[in-house]
């Protein structure tokens, strides 16, 4: 992947995540997300992972995203639109930012693992969806199963909270 | 300038040249030629001529009468295209102006990049016939396929106005559920070939036989008998998946004119409107495309030579190269002209019905065939 591009693509994810929060419009904020995840698969993309890009785009800017920009146009939130920044808030958030980021910058320094640059990968076509299903059947079966019984519950805690609901 | 002479240039030249054949030279007029078999076939199916003949409009020049050098009306697409461009561009005033232009590019765009993956021919001047041979091929199809919903459903939503709005949310509540059906209908495919790469697939048909067709390659085993009776349940759920994603009739809940006036384009008129209708008609020759790669074999044509990445650049193995684009692309007219056919032959689903059929049956059938595929496999390894 050549540097201009990573730089190019970075700079614009970054962008839209940044328009997310600064958005007032959650119509708007919903589709800067959604630009967002398209400029990440991008990156996985030109990386040579395929799989993960594709899955990225199908899962989050596909589904979830979908799901979300449906159940905001549903709700009409127009007063999200005229509400103004919370002063005290912002400078909250900001210096939470500051604190992760400069911690984040001590521990980039002393790790000298990462300075190195990755060995170049063997093969001309990599077969990554079938490596991703040998390690989950394999390696990885149990962790797997038990994310599988997570997401039944998840489901089934769903079925039954809005039930409840509708009583 | 070091940047510039690491690029692979032949390489980008060719992708360029292919992904411009592709759009202009097949798909953009593919699409006017769809909508004018489908007015033609709507005629002949209603007992009416259809537009039959426009040619030359040299009445405008003082003549008594048009030219008429095409053959049945053969200019149409061409007077509807201008038609199209010379209107006037309008823009209600209640609308959300940047997400009301912003949502036909939406529409457009994901239609014609589900293409880039498909393999429309095998080898022409040394030169593999597919923009991006890549090995998330169907994978990559269904993704860009989810993005297509956003057009739609920020048409509605921009559009300010009640049924442009529920149009838009009928149709991504539609191609939400029937993504499902759609994905897990193509998986026994999948699991026969063992691969997830478009190009793989058609060379697997290639050596065994079309999917739907396993005699295709001049012999028949029991274990390809076996085989055909879910692939035929996977194809024709593929199929009904593929009518209500593309939201064509008898699932064009969307955009029902007796009931939504026109569904979320309602408010858009000239190429705003046309970029939607580029879209749909291009979301339905990707989806043809896909049905012919996955279970008719795609470019390949029984008992024909095939050619190979050295004698695509003689003559005679382009003249082949030409005959396996063309059999593509007659596969996907014929797929095309069935669509049509559908449309104007079944009444329209009641909403809950549409639902219903995606949710309680196909979603089903396709998740109890991949077992009967993986079964089978399994038992004649």
């Amino acid at each position: 992947m050549s540097p201009i591009l990573f730089w190019i693509l970075t700079i614009l994810m970054l962008s839209f995540g940044a328009s997310v929060v600064i958005n007032r419009n959650p119509v708007a904020s919903a589709l800067s997300l959604v630009a967002s995840f398209l400029c990440l698969a991008s990156l996985f993309v030109g990386l040579d992972a395929f799989f993960i890009g594709v899955i990225q785009v199908l899962v989050y800017a596909g589904a979830v995203m979908v799901l979300f920009l449906f159940i905001i146009m549903l709700l009409d939130l127009k007063a999200e639109n005229r509400r103004h920044f919370n002063k005290g808030a912002l400078a909250g958030g900001a210096l939470v930012t500051v604190g992760f980021v400069s911690q984040f910058l001590r521990v980039l320094e002393s790790f000298k693992a990462g300075s190195k640059p990755f060995p170049a990968l063997g093969a001309a076509r990599i077969e990554d969806v079938r490596s991703v299903g040998n390690a989950l059947f394999t390696d990885f079966t149990l962790p797997f199963q038990v994310v599988g019984v997570l997401v039944l519950v998840a489901t089934i805690g769903v079925i039954v909270l809005s039930r409840r609901e509708l009583k | 300038m070091d940047f510039f002479s690491t690029l692979p240039l032949e390489l980008m030249a060719a992708s360029v040249a292919k992904t411009l054949f592709l759009v202009f030279l097949v798909v953009l007029p593919l699409v006017s030629y769809t909508v004018y078999a489908e007015r033609r076939v709507s005629a002949l199916i209603q007992d009416r001529l259809g537009p039959n003949r426009t040619g030359f409009p040299t009445s405008l020049l003082g003549f008594q009468k048009d030219l008429q050098l095409f053959l049945g009306g053969l200019g149409q697409p061409v007077a509807d295209a201008m038609k199209f461009m010379l209107k006037e561009e309008f823009t209600p005033g209640h609308v959300n102006h940047f997400y009301f232009w912003l949502a036909p590019v939406l529409a457009m765009v994901p239609a014609l990049s589900t293409l880039a993956v498909i393999p429309f021919g095998n080898f022409m001047f040394g030169h593999k016939m597919v923009v991006a041979d890549v090995n998330v091929g169907i994978l990559y199809v269904f993704a860009i396929a989810s993005i297509g919903v956003y057009g739609i459903v920020i048409a509605g939503w921009a559009s300010n106005s009640k049924y442009p709005f529920l149009g838009g949310i009928r149709a991504s509540s539609q191609m939400i559920s029937y993504e499902l059906s759609l994905g897990l209908s193509a998986v026994p495919v999948l699991l026969i070939i063992g691969n997830l790469n478009l190009s793989d697939a058609i060379q697997y048909q290639v050596n065994n036989g079309w999917l739907l067709l396993p005699f295709t390659d001049g012999k028949l085993t029991a274990r390809e008998m076996l085989l055909w009776i879910p692939l035929m349940i996977s194809f024709v759920v593929f199929t009904i998946s593929m009518f209500a994603e593309t939201n064509r009739l008898p699932f064009d809940l969307p955009e029902s004119e007796t009931e939504l006036v026109a569904g979320y384009h309602t408010e858009y008129s000239a190429m705003k409107f046309a970029l939607f209708f580029l879209g749909e008609y291009a979301a339905m020759i990707a989806g043809s495309s896909l049905i012919v790669v996955l279970f008719l074999g795609g470019w390949h044509l029984p008992l024909l030579p095939i050619n190979d990445i050295e004698s695509s650049m003689t003559l005679s193995g382009s003249i082949l190269g030409l005959v396996h684009i063309t059999t593509f692309f007659a596969k996907v007219a014929c797929i095309l002209i069935f669509f049509i056919w559908v449309r104007w032959t079944l009444p329209r689903f009641r909403f809950d019905q549409l639902m219903k059929l995606g949710w309680l049956y196909l979603f089903e059938i396709a998740l109890v065939n991949i077992f009967i595929t993986a079964g089978i496999l399994a038992a004649t390894k």
